[in-house]
């Protein structure tokens, strides 16, 4: 046995400092979630507000544009088709709103913190084992702490989201970014490019096939984490996984789940085709 | 029209610089200061003074550092030790910003393995020193596709480079440098990486392009055939000192030591290749 005496606990600091930002930080997290909130439910509105048939021409498009294969549109239509069929189109769009909002958010800060750790050793000595820990860490502990400070519902949910799914994108823009052939930047410099110049023309283009590979990574562990974010009361297809398991409806549990499939299916084949559709081949220059 | 001097550059690559660079400095060779300091000695005491208009050739081997040399020209490498002088002010005065100018307006480069961006075009690839200037898209386009004609890639311009063969991506390099329209371009193995009857004829156009530009070219080259075909005046490097410097005809005829004397020897009973 591990002598008692030799206990040390961060149990109750840690409680204690839960409790402080609860009570004199309120506001500020009330403020943050009311924003995160509105935009969600924004988007929400859109695709709920959206006849069917629009969501899906829209959705088809966008494989075309992708991949220019006429097979994936057409099986991106009947996908999403067959999801309307099985009675789910209200709730899987639901859903899509919470992935798209996360995703986002994503974007917005995986994307400049992978650009942050490729350039700076400090930063990248400090983030990458924090990404370690955001990616092992079970998420409930997190989702408790998030519910006190965000409240039940939506927020909660794409915060934890986002902290499960963002560290791929900032590692593969990381590694995009460091891929980049380094006599292609150092001909850049030596034409008089500007870092701005050299990260946005010359650096961004080159890495994007490895950046639209981190973005296809972090959609899929986001869907991934539907059915715990309907736990903390977000709504969509996850709620009804959870409803069909407590209620041993199995049936109603394998319909819901084939829809969070097929989201994940339509969204990669569409993000690897954005990846992919590059007309030149970066191995060569 | 510029003159540049080197003058006295050292570049030591590892932790302890400052120990190695004053081993250097007191005369031990490159072998001893890496087993003393676990420094890397690149450039040990190089004074070069390249004239204006003619075809300067670094010659050495791999290792001798050529390439390190070279770079130090528009500072994409910071001497540990030493001056570069262009045009009589030291370009290691010039701060980030004066900098970008000096590279963008009196230095251009062509590298050993092209270095082109595989997402431009081969136009957007020429007039990349333009643009980078601020000059417009349709500007830029009239100075791109002159320089284009002139390296004999009309009709390319809207292919991207993994599209040409290695012969074609170097013109498209060269056409790089030439449409940036500076006084200075270096030319860091530009033709190594090509066939022996490409290299011949890019080596050619050089010469041509030389006599009608009058540009200050810094050729590096690990070839003495191509050395003294091409360079009115050669410095030979080895393990980053300077063996001897001269026109070609005094390398074949006074080779300074054992050394030069070997690469003479070496292509003796070949056709003479210098006119």
């Amino acid at each position: 046995m591990f002598p008692d005496s030799l206990n040390l606990s961060i149990r109750a600091p840690v409680n204690e400092f839960i409790q402080t930002l609860v009570s004199s930080y309120g506001w500020v997290f009330k403020a943050i979630s009311a924003v995160i909130l509105k935009a969600v439910l924004f988007i929400e509105w859109i695709l709920r507000g959206l006849p069917w048939w629009v969501v899906i021409l829209a959705f088809m498009a966008l494989a075309w544009q992708s991949s220019k294969r006429w097979t994936l549109t057409v099986a991106v239509g009947a996908l999403l088709f067959f999801v309307g069929v099985l009675g789910l189109w209200d709730l899987t769009m639901q859903t899509l709103a919470l992935m798209l909002m996360a995703t986002l958010v994503s974007v917005a800060i995986g994307v400049p913190m992978g650009i942050l750790v490729a350039k700076s050793r400090l930063v990248r000595n400090i983030t990458l084992p924090v990404l370690d820990v955001m990616q092992t860490m079970p998420s409930f502990v997190y989702l408790i702490p998030a519910l006190m400070l965000f409240g039940l519902g939506k927020v909660p949910a794409i915060l934890a989201t986002i902290i499960y799914a963002v560290p791929p994108l900032i590692r593969l823009t990381d590694l995009g970014i460091r891929q980049v052939d380094h006599e292609v930047v150092e001909a850049a410099t030596a034409f008089g490019g500007s870092p701005n110049q050299i990260l946005f023309g010359v650096e961004l283009p080159l890495a994007t096939p490895t950046i639209m590979a981190g973005l296809n990574q972090t959609i899929m562990m986001a869907l991934s984490m539907v059915v715990v974010a309907s736990m903390i009361g977000a709504r969509g297809l996850g709620e009804q996984v959870l409803n069909g398991i407590q209620t041993l409806d199995v049936g109603k549990g394998l319909e819901a789940g084939i829809g969070i499939v097929i989201l994940a299916i339509v969204l990669d084949r569409i993000t690897q085709g954005f990846g992919k559709s590059r007309t030149e081949d970066p191995r060569n220059g | 029209m510029a003159d540049i001097e080197i003058r006295n550059v050292y570049k030591i690559f590892g932790q302890d610089a400052k120990a190695a660079l004053a081993m250097a400095k007191d005369g031990l060779d490159k072998s001893e200061i890496l087993a003393r300091s676990g420094c890397s000695v690149g450039l040990n005491d190089v004074s070069l003074t390249i004239g204006a208009g003619k075809i300067f050739v670094i010659m050495g081997l791999s290792g001798s550092g050529k390439s390190t040399l070279v770079r130090h020209i528009n500072r994409l490498i910071e001497p540990t030790s030493g001056q570069v002088v262009f045009d009589g002010s030291n370009i290691l005065d010039l701060d980030a910003k004066a900098l970008r100018t000096f590279r963008m307006h009196r230095v251009s480069m062509v590298f050993q393995s092209f270095a082109l961006m595989p997402h431009r075009t081969v136009l957007q690839n020429v007039v990349y020193g333009q643009r980078v200037r601020g000059l417009s898209k349709a500007d830029s386009r009239d100075i791109g596709m002159k320089w284009i004609e002139t390296v004999g890639l009309s009709g390319y311009d809207a292919k991207f480079p993994h599209q040409l063969s290695g012969g074609m991506k170097q013109r498209v390099g060269l056409a790089r440098a030439l449409a940036a329209d500076t006084d200075v371009i270096l030319m860091d193995e530009a033709f190594s990486a090509l066939d022996p009857l490409i290299r011949a004829d890019m080596q050619d156009q050089l010469l041509q392009l030389q006599q009608n530009l009058s540009k200050t070219i810094v050729f590096i080259t690990h070839d003495l055939d191509e050395a003294l075909r091409i360079g009115s005046e050669i410095a030979i490097l080895k393990d980053g000192q300077v063996v001897q410097v001269g026109t070609p005809d005094d390398i074949l005829d006074k080779p300074a030591n054992d050394y030069v004397a070997r690469f003479v020897q070496r292509r003796q009973g070949r056709p003479e290749a210098h006119d």
